[in-house]
């Protein structure tokens, strides 16, 4: 064994974001390259969305009238941005079990006994998740292709709308990040992950045109919904019918979806970063 | 100055309606000079994991004060984790991970450069033998491979202080002395190290100095010599063949001792503290005789730590119940 001692160099940037960034993409690649360890767990997460798109599509296509459009696709152009945002929901869940599990295994310990800046082991993984998922929705978008949604307002507005989907995954990885840090098991993070989030996305028009929820008040919490104000934004942008039949009909936070959309994710954000970080600070397996 | 120095250290847990108070540590001094092994010994949920938790910046105290290489603990925790390696009860590594891997994302952590980190990890997966295993993940490796890669990730950066937290529990006994030779081989080049265990046999071959804690309180330091002399001298131990005349034997013997003679029924084994050598071992065997009491073996020996630990506590080092309590313990510490 040597013998000498040796202080770890000083890290780039003195400590400052340059530091940060590169400690979260050590974590991110740590994350990315457990994912090629457990290709079940990319091709799983693939094929739970391409099913419900499938069984969607065909099961309640022919059952759900979509108000202001015709044809055997109107519902599946519809139904493809409710799929997305839903299964992009479902990260936080991915995030609060990742981060559940290594606190479990001592990872977290490790981590923090480490020199490194005290947010990258939940950026690393944020960013991480983030990746897989912009991998599902390609796979998802491809496969909404071949049961014939497509994108008709141009490039510009295509890319927008993914950007406006991307920004919503990134913010409920977040809210993920801080249940995954507050509950004590695996198994917990993932129970509480479907009990939130399953109302979440069902209480919005992902997936029936929703305009006559009754009582009112769960009226107005779908249509204040992120959940309803992304899918409504996608929708929008993509040209895909949205059952609205026109902005009259529209509530508020529905006509002006892409701009509350937005607004929810960087509330989100700024919420659970700090509260997720201050959280990691003090954490114990 | 000290490498490690900690001052009346209080950490408690709990404390609400729900659930009873309990004082991880209640007032712990600790001081390990540089380049010397400090054994932290103690039955489970004594309070050595919460200690070491502090010590290496992972868990505020709520009282008292710590510094490693004279800096605080609280308030220069980065630089404090600059200088310090840890390798924890539970082996975290990253099991989906290659052992190479594992060792080189730790170095690119402490801002090594690639090659650097890789050349390092290589020279470490060398030292603890597991050039082999490298390029497999580390969910294949054995207990003890996971925790010797587990030590070599807290020696990446060569630090000179290093915290082993219960560094051979659930080994085997072969792979537990193959893994203190590794921890032995650290502090030769002055590395300051910090140990805990409940094995009074890894404390006493490997620590310079020993603290023993019991309860979130230091009950006992000094060398492992210093703590034997603490409790008298050489123990007489006298197995007899037949276990109605145990009671008369312990008789015999407890006039010859020093203190009170100790009866294992079910092994019919009496244990005796004595002063006299060689002399009054003769003396006894044929006291014992004389009487016609047969015995089956005989033996004059040093106190152990775990006669250390009777003296010290009322109990053994390793009891059953305490392992529950810890269980309460660890409770607490995921209730926080």
């Amino acid at each position: 064994m040597s013998s000498d001692t040796l202080a770890p160099p000083v890290p780039p940037g003195g400590g400052g974001p340059a530091t940060a960034l590169h400690d979260a993409w050590v974590v991110t690649l740590r994350n990315l390259r457990r994912m090629t360890r457990i290709p079940e767990m990319v091709v799983f997460s693939s094929i739970q969305p391409i099913m419900f798109v499938l069984l969607f599509a065909y099961v309640f296509g022919g059952a759900i009238p979509v108000p202001g459009a015709e044809g055997n696709t109107a519902y599946r152009e519809f139904l493809l941005p409710g799929i997305f945002v839903q299964t992009l929901a479902f990260t936080a869940a991915t995030t609060s079990v990742g981060l559940a599990d290594d606190l479990h295994k001592g990872l977290i310990d490790r981590f923090r006994s480490l020199p490194i800046s005290r947010s990258a082991v939940l950026a690393g993984r944020t960013t991480a998740d983030w990746l897989q998922n912009l991998f599902v929705l390609l796979v998802m978008a491809a496969c909404g292709l071949v049961v014939g949604w497509r994108i008709h307002d141009g490039f510009l507005k295509a890319v927008a709308g993914f950007v406006v989907l991307m920004l919503f995954a990134y913010a409920m990885s977040w809210i993920g990040a801080t249940i995954g840090l507050s509950v004590r098991t695996v198994e917990a993070a993932n129970t509480i992950g479907f009990i939130w989030i399953f109302p979440l996305t069902f209480l919005s028009n992902a997936f029936v045109p929703a305009r006559k929820i009754s009582p009112q008040w769960l009226q107005n919490v779908a249509d204040w919904n992120p959940v309803s104000s992304t899918v409504q934004s996608l929708r929008g942008l993509w040209g895909n019918p949205d059952g609205y039949v026109g902005p009259k009909n529209m509530p508020w936070p529905i006509e002006h979806a892409t701009w509350v959309s937005l607004f929810w994710s960087v509330l989100i954000l700024a919420v659970f970063i700090p509260l997720s970080v201050r959280k990691y600070r003090s954490v114990s397996a | 100055m000290a490498a490690i120095e900690a001052e009346g250290l209080v950490k408690i847990y709990g404390g609400s309606k729900k659930s009873k108070e309990v004082r991880a540590l209640d007032g712990v001094d600790l001081a390990v000079p540089e380049g010397t092994i400090l054994g932290l010994l103690g039955p489970n949920g004594a309070g050595k994991t919460t200690a070491v938790r502090v010590l290496t910046t992972l868990l505020k105290p709520d009282a008292g004060t710590a510094s490693v290489l004279g800096l605080d603990v609280v308030h220069k925790a980065t630089a404090v984790r600059r200088l310090i390696g840890l390798s924890g009860q539970y082996a975290a590594v990253d099991e989906n991970l290659t052992g190479r891997e594992n060792l080189v994302m730790v170095g690119r952590l402490y801002h090594m450069g690639k090659a650097t980190a890789e050349q390092r990890a290589g020279e470490l997966l060398e030292e603890f033998a597991l050039t082999d295993a490298a390029d497999r993940p580390s969910k294949t490796y054995s207990g003890g491979m996971r925790r010797r890669l587990d030590l070599a990730a807290a020696l990446v950066v060569k630090p000179p202080v290093i915290f082993l937290d219960e560094p051979t529990t659930g080994l085997d006994p072969r792979t537990r002395i193959a893994m203190w030779d590794v921890i032995a081989g650290l502090v030769k080049g002055g590395t300051t190290l910090l140990l805990t265990t409940q094995y009074l046999e890894e404390a006493d071959r490997l620590a310079d100095s020993i603290v023993v804690v019991d309860h979130g309180k230091v009950i006992a330091r000094g060398t492992a010599d210093e703590l034997k002399a603490q409790i008298g001298g050489e123990r007489l131990q006298i197995v007899v063949s037949d276990a109605d005349r145990l009671a008369e034997a312990a008789e015999l013997l407890g006039r010859m001792g020093t203190g009170e003679a100790r009866v294992h029924q079910q092994s019919r084994e009496i244990l005796v503290p004595v002063a006299g050598g060689a002399q009054l071992l003769v003396e006894a065997i044929r006291q014992l005789d004389g009487v016609g009491i047969k015995i089956d073996d005989v033996a004059l020996r040093r106190p152990t730590l775990d006669d250390v630990f009777m003296q010290l506590t009322g109990r053994p080092a390793e009891e059953e119940s305490d392992a529950a309590s810890d269980e309460g313990l660890e409770r607490e510490e995921a209730a926080r």
